[in-house]
């Protein structure tokens, strides 16, 4: 077994551990971190198939950002975990059925039959000097150019929804009052005063 | 040298696993939001793998939007569990039935 196939049976090992851990602790926060775990783990993965930028942007995107955004609303929510928890043993053994049962099925659609190295051979590996970085930004800004700005544009949106949804008007907060300032006439501000010059002592 | 059927039974793996988190955590909907999130890291997986064997860069881009959405679709979904939390001190999908659906 060579070095290489050990390293991705160790890290495909912590990922398939982790997703379980994922969706079987009970306590939400730990579920995250583990789901965190997973991150890093596929990034691991990914920097094996040479995907160096996507492999950086998931540690940095998901692990940085998304994943730190559930941690902020689970701690923000009270959960309590006993009635989370109800119909857990009910459903296991269906789920764990239909899981097995799609697990054997996709294996043998993807399995070694028909993409095994005979007929997927395994790419020459690139040279050092090879950017996977200038590669992305290449196709990027040239043949998907477009669905880059529909990107940047579904990410304004984003924003734009989660803080409408989550604003909430209190008394106590101080906020200008648009329409009072656009009706002002200069009559309101300006007061003009009409008195003599004073002398000098 | 690792094959490519490999990545993809990886990919399926993790993508079943998801599928039995949604069973088996229907009460929770942040769990379920997570389920999802790794669903789409299976996908991922598989397109990562299929251009590394295919040498094509193209689905390395298509990994990148659909990250890009996956981050949108977190904020959006977890805005909305928050305001659901606010309203009903609850985020329990079976206490979600004002719409008697």
């Amino acid at each position: 077994m060579s070095f290489e196939q050990i390293l991705f049976y160790v890290f495909a090992a912590i990922l398939v551990f982790s997703a379980s851990m994922v969706i079987s602790v009970r306590n939400s926060v730990h579920a995250i971190l583990f789901l965190v775990l997973a991150f890093f783990t596929s990034a691991a993965l990914w920097l094996m198939l040479e995907a160096e930028f996507l492999a950086i942007t998931l540690v940095l995107v998901y692990v940085g950002a998304v994943m730190v955004l559930f941690l902020f609303v689970v701690m923000m929510l009270d959960i309590k975990t006993a009635t989370m928890r109800e119909g857990f043993a009910r459903y296991l053994p269906v789920g764990i059925i239909v899981a097995l049962l799609t697990v054997a099925v996709m294996a043998l659609a993807v399995g070694q039959r028909h993409f095994g190295l005979e007929q997927m051979p395994a790419p020459i590996p690139h040279g050092a000097d090879y950017s996977n970085t200038r590669e992305l930004g290449l196709l990027l800004y040239t043949t998907y150019v477009y669905p880059f700005e529909i990107a940047a544009v579904i990410l304004l949106v984003a924003i734009v929804a989660a803080i409408a949804l989550t604003l909430r008007q209190r008394g106590s907060s101080k906020s200008q009052n648009v329409p009072d300032q656009v009706a002002v006439r200069r009559n309101d501000r300006v007061r003009l005063v009409q008195m003599d010059a004073e002398k000098r002592k | 040298m690792i094959p490519l059927s490999n990545y993809l039974i990886l990919g399926a793996i993790l993508f079943c696993i998801s599928m039995a988190g949604v069973f088996i955590n229907r009460k929770n909907l942040i769990i379920l939001l997570m389920c999802v999130e790794l669903m789409l890291l299976a996908v991922n997986m598989n397109f990562i793998a299929f251009s590394h064997f295919l040498g094509d860069s193209g689905g390395q881009v298509f990994v990148f939007f659909i990250l890009t959405v996956a981050a949108a679709e977190a904020a959006i979904g977890l805005a909305i569990l928050v305001v659901l939390f606010r309203n009903r001190h609850s985020i329990n999908v079976a206490d979600l039935d004002s719409l008697k659906g």
